[in-house]
């Protein structure tokens, strides 16, 4: 066991865990968060995306180790039900999820490509999001979402 | 629901014991059929595998009393209990028909879902009947209580309740504007003490038939399109899925299993995963291997390091697809069904025909696909449990852990908690036998999380299907019979059979489940002879093996539709048709021909006959449609494709999708589960099939099991048919059946090539396409 520091949704926490421990699992289980979630554990599917220092990564591969005094946003840094994110206000509108287990991946992917390009063609979004798995079908209200967002962050600009 | 159950009796009473030759060693079973209609009997009743249906009290929350279904606070607000699970947006929809019929506010109306200690066994969540049962089960609970409830209104307020009034649950009396009383000065906190009218059993209960619930046109939520109130959570990262769940001194376990048939393992060697801190223990419990740590990776990695010496197991697995299509041909039936539509003569038919065709369509075993990989908890102290589950079936799973521990029913408590989209998986609860097996072992809550080769290998997959249609065209270019057989294997895991870790640890079904249906076999269609029929041929093996079956969205039905409607098309081209044109020429329910015409004219079809005229381009360009009925709702697509002649690739650009499900609960719940049902059906006819040979199950991730992505999915039109007269029917699974034979007739269109075999991927499209060059370009097309 070791101590790691890390920065995880702009708060300083210190975890005792084996240095190769993937990042997701010391979210979900040291932390106590939800939104990563574990899907395959082989960066195939995208359910675990967090962001680290502005880029998308797969936490389920990676070690907690490689990424102390970086900053850890995951979905729960975003927003939350009584004050969503323009991102998830906009996948709320649009009714966009199944089951809903997906959308981990969607948002924080959606996020990471909205900040550098705020205004998103189809192709643009998908694009993307092809790395991201659904299995329910929520592609399109994905793809409306993400478009909603960029609209209604290009009105209140 | 047709079952086919074996025991002792009935193989010597009906004899004819049975072979299933994939075995090494053999499984002798036999078979017969049992008469009554399964919805006025327990699911237990159905299944020897069960135990006997004999329930002692605590076992089932009395659906004659009302404080079974529903309880309301002092503020009113109302809790409604079912034991339906929610797994697409039903939690909501439940609580539209409930708030409309307590003329309650819709955010006033809790649902509490599936746990075997508080809700009433309304059935498994399967077959669409979540809307359809349940809802109206629900909707005659709530009205006996709005009954009750206006009962005691007018005592309270001394007026008769012709008088009163509700609205957002408080009641007042007409032209009175101080007389009122809210619901939750009525009966708040206070149990109703009422008993109301039930019978039958869980799917087939009828509650309170004798209130009268409200008019369709009276409903004001009912219709609408309310926000689903699970969605916002779960975009935040707010909501409890089942991996979240966490117990006081909860461990982590995770399971060892072999990509093959299990057998016992010749060693364990615990001394292989010492090294890594935080094991707590290596279980073994008969051919059952898992391990249990007190960190969820160093469960991981000591699944992963396991030494674990396999016998070599008993039961062969097939070498390919070929040798299980060769066994669904050659192999006797335990089961053959017919339709009460076949009619006529069908051989005197063909004998006068001027014309016959024949086809035979294959389908490869598919899976779900769960996004997150099964898993539960499970904390078994002494002969007691409580399990938190995803199970579709939380009383299935309450009665096989109690046999699996041999304790009473009422001693195991099953609390559903969602998990990601199912399509039938969790008929077959897994990972909450396992978590019992490890907890019992550990003394301690487990959480069990397959990994996802453990889903891929281990997923109790949609069977294969072999389809064989023929038919008879007369002199005047009537279809004058209609002849198909349609062979595939039980839905076995789905039927409350002992699960994997139960067969490990030495728990033998003696039932084979479900038989294969009929639906979608083309009963729509008036021909003047037809003889429709499905076999069912064995597949229970000594050993586990993960080509297991259960359940698969629509069960049967793609595979069924997609001959069919395919079926269909090369007739319309043989006769020189336009495939809507001779769709209705045979149609007969108005409902079909309506969904049919509705999605045509969406789409802006042309009529024309297909194929489309021979082009030299790289991308060929066809349009396709087919069209189903199944339990009250009707899916008919249009589907466009793009053929990309030198790769081979499919690409579905555009699906039109008309759907009549009759009275529409929450319409763009409808439309979320056909977008999810269209994107689904399309990866299923292009991508997906389970690979496999001797050795095992090879397909093991998302990378050698590919399903559709973003860059794949087509553009979506939809036509919803409101029938608010009619009852509420399902839409979760019908939608996805007539989307690959629509893609299959597309394909036709735009190459002339008929492809008889699911999925299109590149490889079989450039064979086929080589295949046409190398014999010129026949009128109808090339058979693959």
């Amino acid at each position: 066991m070791a101590r790691f520091s890390l920065t995880v949704n702009g708060a300083a926490r210190v975890v005792d865990v084996e240095p190769d421990t993937p990042l997701l699992y010391v979210l979900r289980n040291d932390l106590d968060l939800k939104g990563p979630r574990f899907g395959c554990g082989l960066a195939q599917c995208g359910a675990c995306s967090v962001i680290v220092d502005g880029n998308a990564i797969r936490s389920c591969i990676t070690p907690v180790s490689t990424v102390e005094n970086q900053e850890v946003t995951t979905l729960e840094g975003l927003g939350s039900v009584a004050e969503p994110h323009p991102l998830q206000a906009a996948f709320i509108e649009e009714q966009a999820a199944q089951c809903g287990y997906c959308m981990n991946g969607m948002i924080i992917n959606a996020k990471v490509l909205l900040d550098s390009n705020p205004d998103p063609g189809d192709n643009d979004i998908k694009q993307a999001l092809d790395p991201i798995l659904c299995r329910c079908g929520s592609h399109l209200r994905v793809v409306r979402a993400i478009k909603r967002a960029a609209a209604n962050n290009a009105a209140t600009a | 629901m047709d079952n086919v159950s074996l025991t002792r009796r009935r193989l010597l009473k009906g004899g004819g014991a049975l072979v299933v030759s994939f075995g090494m060693g053999t499984v002798t079973r036999s078979l017969a059929q049992d008469g009554g209609t399964p919805e006025e009997r327990p699911f237990a009743a159905e299944n020897p595998d069960l135990g006997s249906f004999i329930p002692e009290p605590g076992d089932y929350l009395d659906p004659r009393e009302l404080d079974s279904w529903l309880a309301v606070t002092g503020d009113g607000s109302v809790t409604m209990f079912t034991g339906k699970v929610d797994i697409t947006g039903t939690r909501t929809a439940l609580a539209q028909i409930v708030a409309d019929e307590l003329d309650v506010a819709f955010d006033q109306v809790t649902m509490v879902m599936g746990e075997t200690t508080r809700t009433v066994d309304q059935g498994r969540t399967v077959g669409s009947s979540t809307i359809p049962r349940a809802g109206q089960q629900l909707r005659q609970a709530a009205a006996a209580a709005h009954q009750e409830l206006l009962k005691l209104a007018s005592e309270h307020l001394g007026a008769p309740a012709e008088r009163l009034s509700v609205n957002e649950g408080v009641v007042d009396v007409a032209g009175d504007a101080g007389r009122r009383v809210s619901y939750g000065e009525l009966i708040g906190g206070r149990r109703f003490d009422v008993r109301i009218t039930a019978t039958g059993y869980q799917r087939g209960l009828q509650v309170a038939p004798e209130v009268q619930p409200k008019h369709y046109r009276d409903y004001r939520i009912v219709g609408t399109s309310v926000p689903r109130v699970d969605i916002p959570a779960k975009l935040t990262g707010e909501f409890e899925y089942a991996c979240d769940v966490r117990v006081p001194g909860m461990l982590y376990g995770r399971v060892v299993r072999p990509h093959t048939a299990i057998a016992e393992p010749a060693s364990v060697d615990e001394r292989s995963v010492e090294h890594i801190p935080g094991v707590v223990r290596v279980v073994r419990d008969g051919s059952f291997v898992g391990v249990v740590a007190e960190t969820e990776w160093a469960a991981i990695k000591a699944a992963r390091e396991l030494r674990v010496d396999w016998s070599t197991p008993r039961t062969r697995m097939p070498a390919d697809r070929d040798e299980v299509d060769r066994y669904l041909a050659d192999t006797p039936p335990v089961r053959e069904r017919t339709r009460r539509e076949n009619r006529g003569d069908v051989e005197a038919a063909f004998a006068d025909a001027s014309t016959t065709l024949e086809a035979v369509y294959h389908w490869p075993f598919q899976n779900h696909g769960m996004m997150l990989p099964s898993c539960a908890v499970a904390d078994v102290q002494g002969d007691r449990a409580t399990i938190w589950t995803p199970a579709q079936g939380p009383f299935t799973t309450r009665d096989r852990v109690a046999i699996m521990m041999n304790v009473p029913r009422k001693n195991v408590d099953v609390r559903y908690v969602e998990a990601s989209g199912t399509y039938g998986r969790l008929t077959a609860d897994d990972a909450a036998e396992d978590a019992v097996l490890l907890s019992r072992a550990v003394g301690r809550p487990v959480r069990v999380q397959w990994m996802r080769e453990d889903e891929q290998v281990w997923d109790p997959k949609g069977g294969q299907h072999l389809t064989r249609v023929r038919a008879a065209i007369d002199s005047g270019g009537e279809v004058s019979a209609w002849d198909y057989e349609n062979t595939s294997m039980p839905w076995t895991e789905s039927q409350g059979m002992p699960q994997l870790a139960e067969r490990q640890i030495g728990i033998e079904p003696t039932y084979y489940g479900n038989a294969n249906g009929t639906g979608g076999a083309g009963a729509i269609y008036d021909f003047a002879n037809v003889n429709i029929r499905s076999k069912t041929v064995p597949w229970i093996f000594e050993e586990v093996m993960p080509l297991r079956t259960a359940a698969l969205r629509s069960p049967g039905e793609p595979p069924r539709v997609f001959a069919t409607e395919s079926f269909i098309d090369e007739l319309a081209a043989e006769l020189r048709v336009d495939p809507v044109r001779f769709r209705l020429r045979y149609l007969q329910d108005p409902r079909v021909r309506d969904a049919l015409r509705a999605a045509a004219d969406r789409a802006g079809w042309v009529e024309r006959t297909s194929p489309r005229a021979a082009a030299d381009d790289r991308i060929l360009r066809g349009r396709g449609i087919a069209v189903n009925q199944r339990g009250g709702s009707v899916p008919a697509a249009v589907v466009e494709v793009e053929v990309n002649t030198e790769t081979g690739k499919v690409t579905v650009s555009r699906v039109t999708m008309a759907y009549d499900c009759g009275l529409i609960i929450n319409p763009d719940g409808v439309r979320n589960q056909l977008e999810g049902n269209i994107i689904q059906g399309v990866s299923r006819a292009l991508l997906e099939e389970v690979q496999f040979d001797a050795s095992g199950v090879t397909s093991v991730d998302w990378i050698s099991y590919p399903v559709l992505r973003f860059t794949e999915i087509p553009e979506v039109e939809m036509v919803l048919i409101n029938r608010p007269e009619m009852p509420a029917f399902g839409a979760a699974e019908t939608p996805i059946v007539v989307v690959p034979a629509a893609i299959a007739n597309a394909v036709f269109d735009a190459t002339g090539v008929r492809y008889r075999s699911v999925p299109l991927t590149p490889e079989r499209i450039l064979a086929g396409l080589r295949a046409e060059r190398q014999f010129a370009t026949p009128a109808v097309g090339i058979v693959i």
